[in-house]
């Protein structure tokens, strides 16, 4: 535990250490400073909080209190597996993410941005992150969560000479407001009911009346921040604009805690055994509809780091499948279902954490090499970005679910999960269970599906333009940090019978079934890691034979001539690469099943007969929910607002006669009461 | 001294309505010095004989002398600028006065704290420095208006005084006369920037 508060206590430091270089006139010697000493303490403090979260025993609970000068609630933090667990990809991704930003922006002129201030939101972050997972205090937890919430406007906001990014700087920075306002009241209603801010009290309190509202007011205000549809809204706008490190970041880690307030809330409300039905239902079908939607919206996109954001709003669809599974399963007795369902929504937050966090640097990579994440003006930038197009290659087929990637065996967990449905006692769960099962299969074909275009298009084939076809290469020393998760996600599928040991006894505890059950859920524990093993020997030996193939190819071709030309060429002359595949065109057959789903605009001119002329193809995906639902919205508010400027004149007697009017009826009022 | 303080506390509600309908500057300020003399009387009355002086100075001498120099030097016009008639804004304080009576039969007050009177004089004091602040154009009678309404709110503290809080509210008189003075320097910067001390143009600044 005093590791862990050292951590946090280093992360404060350098947070007024930066906060003082910012306020300094910018300079060179300022810039590389913060540029040494941001990235410096957070990957010093990462390391100190990984070795406080892995000392001692996993289920060992501590805490840490101290009192402060607040009428409110106590500074009081705490360490259990739930917090262990989620502390992970924090400390883990934010080092990496941390590592390669700096390395990234180790050019950036003192003119350009100022770095200090950068970091500073950055070292917030992370801390901030830290101390909404470890927080045994609602007020504490609130503040922390604020903190989380409000450094990434600024962090969003790096580009800020561009208007778009301004804009979405300011989508998400209302967005994470709405959901921070349902907290704020289901704290405060917590606190009402309990009398207490403490956890620990709040949780040993009886469940009264209220405990139904409270639980969608936080579930709609965690979701708010996890990307649940339709709350996610923010995620496309805000991650393109970020840049590659903070989006990382914050789509590996900061969408966790979302989650965590999720499984959290149990403690206060009841545990999963104690449910409602009704509660899994929501969850689970609220999972089901962001994961589709997500990998839909995903597969439309032509922005390569919109697509990733969409593909961070099904992944945290899939892991709410995962706690709907694990409550159905709860509340309905069956040890089984509700194991591994927490443990595979568990073990696939962990992989998403290393998978989304590569591939949002690697397109952070590729936005530096060629200037643009457009996929339409990229292409073959394997052969000119060899090591970042391996990366992402990894990072693709790790999140689309290739064996023996760790994407793999998180989504099988849950997989298993669902699939005992059948046993469940009433045909609506076993029949709710199965179809979701079907749901997740679709599911992940569509992500392969969405990555294939991710990487082809990207990747693959001849540059489209300009910047693509002469990239600014980065070299090993740039990139080295980005192995950290790629060697994370190859670890949690060929090691993926230990990875799961490390979660199922956090989803046992999360899950808090009664003794009975818990024996048979530790059977289930022992069977799916067997499985698991054996699936990663199988995976290790197809690695093993990939090598040994790749090894053989190489030495088949080395004394022979080797003549490189145009990818798909198709044996035109003249071919340009203009007649590749583009992103529009590769996701247009499945824009024909799912088009009206997807809320797809193709626009098709011209082509068609024996001789075509001109011809096009647009498809854009416009979000839906953004313009049919909040921009509405948005607007009506506004306009009540234009409205009330009807008082807002400007004439200050006018004000002092409101003021004067007020003071009367309230006398008068007060007089009569 | 009880039929002294009535007799002041008339004369300074008399001295109230006639302010909302002089319709020059001067005899505005001319007024505002008498109502800070009476003030200075009530305390006299009052038995705080300390107090008394320091009032006559500040509300008497200082401030009048403040801004009338502000008036000279801003070269404010002589007639006063109203937004309704003068019988409107005298019919307001009379509404004030009656309103305050009703209250002062409504306030749950320990009884024997404010003497007769005190209270409805102060509370249309303060009403009728409200209805001067709303009533008129330009900058420097708003500022005469919150000095009257000032003016109530030190009325309804003098009875709440106990020995001990003469620090407070001569700290209290030292912030109206700071307020008063940082209003003269910012008229002065308005009158300067804008050309216009009318409280009408100012509208444009909103956003």
């Amino acid at each position: 535990m005093s590791l862990f508060v050292l951590a946090i206590g280093l992360l404060g430091v350098a947070a007024v250490a930066l906060l003082v270089l910012a306020g300094l006139p910018p300079s060179m010697r300022v810039t590389r400073l913060a540029n040494v000493l941001g990235p410096g303490c957070v990957v010093a403090a990462c390391g100190l909080g990984l070795a406080g979260v892995f000392s001692g025993p996993w289920e060992l609970i501590l805490q840490f209190s101290l009192t402060w000068g607040l009428p409110l609630g106590e500074f009081s933090l705490g360490l259990d597996p739930l917090t262990r667990l989620f502390l992970l990809p924090v400390f883990g991704l934010g080092a990496v993410c941390a590592l390669s930003g700096g390395l990234s922006l180790r050019k950036t002129r003192p003119e350009e941005h100022n770095l200090a201030a950068h970091w500073f939101f950055y070292v917030l972050l992370v801390a901030g992150m830290a101390v909404v997972l470890a927080a045994r205090d609602a007020v504490l937890f609130l503040i922390a969560w604020e903190v989380m919430s409000l450094a990434p406007f600024f962090l969003i906001d790096f580009d800020d000479s561009d208007r778009k990014v301004r804009d979405a700087a300011w989508i998400y920075l209302v967005a994470a407001h709405l959901g921070a306002v349902l907290l704020i009241a289901y704290f405060a209603l917590l606190w009402q009911v309990g009398g207490s801010t403490d956890f620990a009290v709040l949780a040993a309190q009886e469940h009264s009346s209220y405990t139904s509202a409270l639980f969608l007011l936080g579930l709609l205000g965690f979701g708010a921040k996890s990307g649940i549809a339709p709350m996610h809204v923010w995620m496309p706008e805000a991650y393109p604009a970020a840049p590659g490190h903070v989006a990382g970041l914050q789509s590996g880690a900061m969408i966790n805690a979302g989650l965590y307030g999720i499984l959290r809330g149990f403690d206060f409300l009841g545990q999963p055994v104690d449910a409602p039905l009704w509660w899994g239902w929501c969850i689970l079908v609220l999972g089901l509809a962001t994961a589709l939607m997500g990998i839909l919206k995903a597969l439309a996109q032509s922005n390569l780091k919109r697509l990733l954001a969409y593909s961070s709003v099904e992944n945290v669809g899939i892991m709410l499948v995962g706690i709907g599974a694990g409550v159905l399963g709860a509340a309905s007795g069956h040890p089984w279902i509700a194991t591994l369902g927490f443990a595979g929504m568990l073990f696939h937050m962990l992989n998403h954490s290393a998978f989304k966090g590569l591939l949002f640097l690697c397109a952070g990579e590729v936005q530096q090499a060629t200037g643009t994440v457009a996929m339409n003006r990229l292409g073959g930038l394997q052969k000119r970005l060899p090591l970042v197009g391996g990366l992402f290659l990894l990072g693709a087929a790790s999140i689309a679910c290739l064996p023996p990637f760790n994407g793999f065996a998180g989504e099988f967990v849950l997989a298993l999960s669902l699939l005992d449905g059948a046993s469940l006692p009433t045909v609506e769960l076993q029949l709710g269970l199965l179809l979701s099962l079907v749901i997740l299969g679709l599911v992940s074909g569509l992500a392969l599906a969405a990555y294939t275009k991710a990487y082809g298009i990207t990747f693959l084939g001849d540059a489209r333009s300009e910047a693509a076809q002469h990239p600014h290469v980065a070299g090993w020393r740039s990139l080295w940090p980005l192995l950290f998760p790629a060697a994370a996600c190859v670890g949690g599928g060929l090691l993926a019978g230990r990875c799961f040991e490390l979660v199922a006894p956090t989803a046992q505890i999360a899950a808090h079934l009664p003794p009975l059950a818990e024996l048979s859920g530790a059977r289930a524990v022992n069977e799916v890691g067997h499985i698991l093993d054996i699936i990663a020997a199988v995976g290790g030996a197809v690695v093993l034979l990939t090598a040994i193939l790749l090894l053989v190819r190489c030495r088949l071709l080395r004394r022979r001539p080797v003549e490189c030309r145009e990818t798909w060429g198709c044996g035109y002359q003249f071919g340009t690469p203009r007649i590749q595949y583009t992103e529009a065109s590769y996701s247009e057959p499945l824009g024909r099943l799912f088009g009206s789903v997807m809320g797809l605009k193709i626009t098709e001119k011209g082509g068609g007969g024996l001789f075509p002329g001109r011809a096009s193809l647009t498809i854009s995906a416009p979000d839906r929910v953004r313009t049919s639902l909040f921009t509405p919205l948005f607007e009506a508010v506004e306009r009540l607002c234009n409205a009330l400027k009807i008082v807002q004149h400007g004439k200050i007697y006018l004000y002092i006669l409101y003021i004067l009017v007020t003071l009367v009826a309230l006398l008068i009022w007060g007089m009569h009461a | 001294m009880t039929g002294l303080l009535q007799l002041l506390l008339l004369v300074l509600t008399l001295n109230n309505l006639a302010l909302l309908g002089v319709d020059r500057l001067r005899s505005l300020i001319r007024l505002i010095t008498l109502q800070g003399v009476l003030l200075a009387g009530v305390l006299l009355a009052l038995d705080h004989i300390l107090l008394a002086p320091a009032v006559l100075i500040i509300k008497g001498g200082i401030l009048p002398y403040l801004l009338n120099r502000t008036r000279r030097r801003i070269g404010a016009e002589p007639h006063l600028r109203p937004r309704f008639g003068y019988g409107w804004a005298v019919l307001a304080g009379m509404g004030g006065l009656l309103f305050s009576f009703w209250l002062e039969g409504r306030l749950p007050m320990p009884p024997g704290l404010f003497p007769p009177l005190l209270l409805p004089a102060a509370l249309t004091t303060l009403f009728c420095g409200l209805v001067l602040v709303v009533g008129r154009v330009t900058a420097l009678s708003q500022v005469m208006g919150y000095l009257v309404a000032e003016n109530g709110i030190f009325l309804l503290g003098i009875p709440l005084m106990s020995a001990g809080a003469i620090w407070f509210e001569l700290t209290l008189l030292l912030d109206i006369f700071v307020a008063v003075f940082v209003m003269g320097i910012a008229i002065n910067h308005i009158s300067d920037t804008f050309e216009s001390i009318d409280v009408n143009r100012f509208h444009n600044l909103r956003d």
